[in-house]
């Protein structure tokens, strides 16, 4: 059987950050599990000392609409957002990545919280956080704070969040006239890490032009990322073949992913420029 | 640490780590081994049991996430020896070869039927993507999950019309 690390399983916020405080080694939270049960047969590296299970803390659940920002708890799960009808409004992008994550049985149990402290470079919802500028909000017993979701990923598997504190919730900016589209690549529907997955939005102008375009991608570096380059080729521009054939060529320029078990950086660098053009193609309808 | 959870609806008290995985509380602690462990990483399904109404890899699943909780597995679907109506549709389409996949498709397949959804294949085949069945007899699979489907429906409506 796997390691059976220690586990505390606090009820209350306040008595998740006192644990957080306690001397010893980091705690590792646990939210469904669907990362870190895997993580605990220590095939993938060292078990985690001790684990702090968060799935009780029901302050971090709940998806509302907050002025013009939409939250969303981090024990969110993906069948949550499947099912949420505030989140098929506003933000259905997000429901189409749920849709693709794992199958019911992932999708029952794996959270928006649990995707970004697991900081994998092909999270799935992670380059929707990019691309809208999500602010994500820790907590702990000194307070709150939030940081961008451009800069939770400083390096390879590592996020802003200290150990002392947990991700209680997102905050996804609404803006008019703003559209995201979700696109992912991976073996088959279900069940499939992507080889190469991306969040791109923008603003419509009054004449079709694009502006404010935000493209970000995972799978193609050590973390989530934008690409400047392709968003620059994309500004001011209309969703015409030109258009799509500059940015396509922008990205695969841009990008410099690796070979890996799950495929190549070839295949990488084609298929994101490839993608990207066929999701120009159906919003340009050409 | 003593944990209690609800299994086929039987009050169990287990005395285990909280971290212990639910697939090894059924098998190991409840000596429940009708769930079976495929590759213990959430990939192929073999071990997916009810929590609360919910289809879950129990080899993702704590025992501590458990505690409370209403747990379902294989050995809960026959009553008193007669196979439950998917069961028994497994056992006429064919839906089962070498069986190691067949408990943990029967509680996707029941998972699906009480979502009363309408049993078209697209909808089948999304409700056990998260199953694999390595002699590859989805076919049969998703017949049998349509035929207990209809059956259900038939029975549910009045004079018995489908």
């Amino acid at each position: 059987m796997p390691a059976e690390p220690p586990v505390e399983s606090p009820t209350t916020l306040v008595d998740a950050y006192r644990l957080l405080m306690e001397p010893g080694p980091a705690w590792r939270p646990v939210a469904g599990g669907t990362d870190l049960l895997v993580q605990i047969t220590g095939d993938l590296g060292p078990p985690p000392d001790r684990v702090l299970n968060i799935w009780g803390l029901d302050e971090m659940r709940g998806i509302t609409l907050d002025g013009d920002e939409l939250v969303i708890g981090a024990l969110t799960t993906y069948t949550d957002l499947r099912a949420s009808a505030l989140v098929g409004e506003l933000l259905p992008a997000l429901v189409a990545a749920a849709a693709t994550i794992g199958a019911a049985q992932i999708q029952n149990r794996g959270t928006v919280g649990g995707n970004l402290v697991n900081a994998s470079p092909a999270g799935d919802t992670l380059p929707i956080w990019l691309a809208t500028d999500t602010v994500i909000v820790l907590g702990s017993a000194a307070g709150e704070r939030t940081v961008a979701a451009n800069e939770f990923f400083p390096a390879y598997r590592q996020t802003a969040r200290r150990d002392d504190e947990l991700v209680l919730r997102v905050r996804v900016p609404l803006l008019p006239r703003r559209h995201v589209r979700f696109r992912k690549v991976g073996t088959r529907r279900a069940q499939a890490i992507s080889k190469v997955v991306l969040a791109l939005s923008w603003l419509t102008g009054d004449d079709g032009t694009w502006n404010d375009t935000r493209l970000a991608l995972g799978s193609v570096a050590a973390t989530p990322v934008r690409s400047a380059a392709t968003e620059a080729a994309l500004d001011g521009r209309q969703p015409i073949r030109a258009t799509a054939d500059a940015a396509a060529a922008a990205l695969s320029a841009d990008i410099q992913p690796i070979d890996d078990v799950r495929s190549t950086a070839d295949y990488r660098r084609l298929v994101a420029g490839r993608v990207l053009r066929r999701l120009l193609r159906d919003e340009g309808g050409w | 640490m003593t944990y209690r959870l609800t299994v086929n609806g039987v009050s169990a008290e287990v005395e285990a780590p909280g971290m212990r995985r639910l697939l090894d509380v059924l098998r190991e602690d409840l000596g429940l081994t009708g769930t079976k462990e495929g590759c213990g990483e959430g990939e192929c399904g073999a071990c997916s049991v009810l929590l609360n109404g919910a289809v879950v890899d129990a080899c993702l699943v704590p025992l501590c996430q458990a505690a409370g909780a209403d747990v379902q597995t294989v050995e809960a679907l026959d009553r008193e020896g007669a196979l439950n109506p998917l069961q028994a549709a497994f056992l006429e389409t064919g839906g089962a070869q070498c069986g190691i996949c067949t408990p943990g498709m029967l509680m996707a397949g029941e998972a699906f039927l009480a979502t009363g959804a309408e049993p078209t294949e697209v909808a089948i085949r999304e409700a056990i993507a998260g199953n694999l069945c390595r002699c590859t007899g989805y076919t049969k699979i998703i017949d049998a999950i349509v035929l207990a489907a209809e059956r259900r429906a038939a029975a549910a409506a009045p004079d018995g019309q489908a």
